[in-house]
């Protein structure tokens, strides 16, 4: 016996069908928590990186003892929080004497851990301790610029890796239209040797030049930090196929009351709504109704003086 | 740094450089942080060079331009949603060649001779607000037709709630339900004879899972486990061994043991055997009671004696249900 559920309120199924699978996909959410012990450095780069993805991020404070991202039973936390988050990509941060500040940022595919890259924190720089005209300080929610700079970015497998969980996390929504006054910020990622990776956060000023594109000019903001990458798991071949299936080119939407005419070529209907006739403004007055107003004014007049005289005489 | 190729995803505002390594190694630290702007510097200008060339159309707070789609190929998040299989009806009506018609929302009603909807309250139609239903000559005497329609429009509800129902299993069979709808199993109980199978709870599920690890020698300690099960609670099986060396000759412990077996093993298959201390034992006891109870009876109770009489009282019966098995 089966019971079809559905949801009682329509803020209930809107929630669900925020959620729902979709052709086109927006920015994906972040979930950002921490393991069994975390230090400062650590507990500094979690929150930074929560303010800078703060309207699509979710923070979890407490002690997740039970995640262990790269061994096989320790993934189900994990999965359950993405599930009930809709959260797809995940920074786990724990600290031990083995792998001190470790960073996992990993990505699910339907709930399920896809890929993973555990990187170390090194040389971490907080945001406070950058001085900077305030009147510079980037947006929340602004699109970036995103630049990789080295050739380990392609040649290292583990950096390649890194390049593309990074740029996943790092970018924004997806928009189609961008407006360019609302530019301000920039992630600059260089891979300085083959396994360490300067990361930082910049903010951008256009100034004027003598062409459209204004001269950039950038200026450390954010959180800078040394990314040393320690292990990292591909996604299984299978389901990276199946990950990286794109739909079909949607037909565009049809526009409403336009049509193709084989003879006439692009009709379009207007509608146009009932005229009344009878109750328009006229533009100019008529003689006639001139007349009739007068007429109607002394019939007025008539009745109204007879009892303002009176009124005169009884006083 | 001579022209350089960079490589422009304008749909993520992203721009890689493969070509630049370091000299090694960058002296110190804020050289490398200088170098990294400065390199940095140069490829945003680089994005920002094609950008700012894109047809833009003026907007409130500026120029907005329409970004083309990102080269980089990036892992979906979710599966792609699948296309609902067509149901029953839809089916059925291509194959007829049947066209929905739109239907106007409101309807004139001749009877009343106004405007009325075809949905809802007060709707055209109605197949309750008939007030006289005339005998037709197939009816029968004493039937009423007012109950007789509401009976049929009940069926007719259930029959395209079991339809409904029945497409939608097929749609999840594929994978392509509706997001907002669930399908949810509910136990129903067979009315008379069972009752409804009852729910399983999760402990008592591992307590069954660690009875069950017992059947391997090492108590389940090896076995694989699903993601997720926590490790059994009561580790390996009771064993217990004797230790190797103990004194000379047959020592003590392992003498115990076998006693107890071979006193196991004969006390199943002889019959009336008498536990000659044990009735010893019961008989003094019998005794101390009614010589305590004589005199009891003389000097006054004190509650001091009676809980001991309540024990002895204990030890008697266990004595005598132990005496009926061994017969």
């Amino acid at each position: 016996m089966l019971k079809i559920k559905t949801p009682k309120s329509g803020k209930a199924k809107r929630e669900i069908e925020k959620r729902a699978p979709k052709l086109v996909e927006s920015g994906k959410k972040t979930l950002i928590l921490q393991g069994t012990k975390t230090s400062n450095v650590l507990n500094a780069v979690l929150t930074e990186i929560y303010h800078l993805k703060k309207d699509s991020a979710v923070r979890y404070t407490r002690k997740n003892e039970n995640i262990r991202p790269f061994e096989s039973g320790g993934e189900t936390s994990l999965e359950f929080f993405s599930l009930k988050t809709d959260c797809s990509i995940f920074v786990f941060g724990s600290h031990s004497k083995k792998r001190p500040d470790n960073l996992v940022i990993g990505r699910t595919y339907d709930h399920h851990i896809y890929d993973l890259v555990e990187v170390g924190v090194e040389n971490f720089k907080s945001m406070e301790s950058f001085t900077y005209d305030k009147k510079l300080s980037p947006k929340v929610g602004s699109k970036p610029f995103i630049a990789f700079i080295g050739e380990g970015f392609e040649s290292v497998d583990e950096l390649k890796h890194l390049k593309e969980v990074l740029l996943d996390l790092l970018r924004g929504e997806v928009v189609e239209n961008l407006n360019l006054a609302g530019l301000d910020h920039a992630y600059i990622c260089t891979a300085v040797s083959s396994n360490r990776v300067f990361f930082t956060h910049c903010a951008m000023r256009l100034k004027k030049s003598g062409t459209i594109v204004p001269r950039m000019e950038l200026v450390e903001v954010g959180p800078s930090m040394d990314l040393v990458v320690r292990r990292h798991r591909l996604p299984n071949d299978s389901v990276r196929k199946e990950a990286m299936k794109t739909a079909k080119e949607q037909p565009k939407k049809k526009v409403k009351n336009v049509s193709q005419d084989v003879i006439q070529g692009k009709v379009g209907k207007i509608y146009v709504p009932d005229q009344q006739v009878g109750s328009v403004a006229l533009p100019y007055k008529a003689k006639g109704l001139k007349r009739e107003r007068r007429e109607a004014k002394m019939k007025h007049e008539t009745n109204d003086r007879a009892p303002k005289k009176q009124k005169e005489n009884s006083e | 740094m001579g022209t350089q190729e960079h490589q422009i995803d304008l749909g993520h505002l992203l721009a890689f450089d493969p070509l630049h390594h370091f000299p090694s190694p960058p002296s110190s630290r804020e050289e490398l942080v200088k170098e990294c702007l400065q390199k940095g510097t140069e490829l945003v200008q680089s994005i920002a060079d094609t950008l700012f060339n894109l047809p833009s159309t003026e907007d409130i707070d500026g120029p907005l331009v329409k970004l083309p789609p990102p080269t980089t190929r990036l892992p979906r998040e979710k599966h792609l949603p699948k296309p609902k299989p067509p149901t029953k009806w839809e089916l059925f009506a291509k194959a007829k060649g049947i066209k929905n018609r739109k239907k106007d929302k409101i309807v004139y009603d001749e009877q009343t001779g106004t405007w009325k909807r075809r949905h809802g309250y007060d709707r055209v139609n109605d197949d309750e607000d008939i007030p006289i239903i005339e005998a037709k000559m197939t009816d029968e005497a004493g039937e009423d037709p007012f109950a007789k329609r509401r009976a049929e429009k009940k069926k007719r509800v259930e029959k395209q709630g079991k339809n409904r129902l029945q497409n939608l299993k097929q749609a999840a069979k594929v994978g392509a339900l509706p997001s907002h709808i669930q399908l949810a199993a509910t136990a129903l109980p067979i009315t008379g004879t069972q009752t409804a199978p009852k729910k399983v709870s999760k402990n008592e599920l591992e307590d069954v899972a660690s009875m069950a690890a017992t059947a391997t020698a090492s108590g389940g300690k090896f076995d694989k486990k699903l993601p997720g099960e926590k490790p059994e609670k009561h580790k390996g099986k009771y064993r217990k061994f004797l230790p190797v060396v103990e004194g000379t000759g047959i020592g003590s412990l392992e003498k115990q043991q076998t006693e107890k077996i071979l006193n196991k093993l004969i006390s199943k298959n002889s019959h009336e055997i008498l536990n000659v201390d044990k009735a010893i034992n019961m008989y003094n006891v019998k005794k101390e009671k009614k010589r305590k109870n004589r005199q009891g009876k003389d000097s006054s109770t004190s509650s001091k004696l009676k809980p001991k009489k309540q024990l002895q009282k204990k030890s008697l019966k266990k004595g005598t249900s132990k005496k009926g098995k061994s017969k």
